[in-house]
């Protein structure tokens, strides 16, 4: 189990806390799919998808976006306990999505990113190495279920 | 992998922005890579990696010059950063998979000080243009 310290938690949960996850997914989903263009084979039914800015408009991109930045506000409740946490989905992205668990960590470092633009100054080195201990943790516990 | 047009103007415009603190980008995406991945510390025993030393602000300026080498290059990168692929070859020997590392810690730290120009567009092309960098200073690896 990955263990984090009081600061990195206090680090992680107070940037989340300031965050509006359902615009921020949208815009950590879209630039997935603009930066890593390789990324849109799981997103066929998405509809246009054809530029930047036909990205980060589509509703669906937005839509699934809130639905993987909600589900990623689960693993901060249990940052102690991710792999438990995200084993169904770890499942579920093996069997049925057949993503392959790269993309999860090319997601978590557009995350980072995105928390670097919305926080600038304040995405100190200390708290984005927290973050990115969290990012790789997670991607680690929706790996963890592969077969 | 090659640069597009439009790919080239974005990060050509950008640095004329960044240039300007191309010395405190250099040590903060160094104190980046190594409070985020502190294996990168391996490669500089030999220096004292306390925020704020000289040898970490030398070091910073020294990369972030040479991504403006790069930069100023831009229609010749293999070219302009020949000498230092082969350094990165012969001597240095760094792992070919730090230096992704570095790439996105300068992208933290571009994304941090230049939000409202750091757009998905930006960050694309950016992000390109660094892998691009690094496959210059791997080619000659073997």
């Amino acid at each position: 189990m990955v263990h984090f310290t009081a600061e990195e938690k206090a680090a992680i949960t107070s940037l989340w806390g300031k965050m509006n996850v359902e615009e921020a997914g949208g815009e950590a989903l879209g630039r997935l799919l603009v930066v890593y263009p390789w990324t849109q084979r799981f997103f066929d039914n998405f509809g246009n998808l054809s530029s930047p800015s036909a990205i980060l408009g589509n509703p669906k991109v937005k839509a699934h976006g809130k639905k993987v930045l909600t589900s990623f506000g689960d693993a901060i409740k249990n940052m102690d306990n991710l792999k438990t946490t995200f084993a169904k989905l770890s499942e579920l992205h093996c069997d049925k999505l057949h993503v392959d668990p790269e993309n999860f960590r090319l997601l978590g470092n557009v995350m980072v990113i995105i928390l670097a633009t919305h926080f600038g100054k304040e995405f100190t080195p200390e708290v984005q190495a927290a973050w990115q201990k969290l990012v790789s943790a997670v991607a680690i516990a929706l790996g963890h279920k592969y077969h | 992998m090659s640069l597009t047009k439009t790919e080239r103007t974005i990060i050509v415009s950008m640095w004329a922005k960044i240039s300007t603190q191309a010395d405190t980008i250099g040590t903060e995406t160094l104190e980046r890579l190594f409070l985020s991945y502190p294996q990168t510390k391996t490669y500089f025993p030999h220096f004292d990696l306390h925020p704020g030393s000289a040898q970490l602000r030398a070091h910073g300026s020294k990369v972030v010059a040479a991504v403006g080498d790069a930069v100023k290059s831009i229609d010749s990168i293999g070219a302009a950063l020949s000498k230092l692929s082969e350094l990165h070859a012969y001597v240095l020997r760094v792992d070919p998979v730090n230096f992704k590392l570095l790439s996105h810690c300068l992208l933290v730290t571009l994304a941090a000080r230049f939000p409202s120009d750091f757009t998905a567009e930006a960050h694309a092309a950016w992000d390109k243009f660094l892998s691009v960098v690094s496959s210059v200073l791997t080619e000659k690896y073997r």
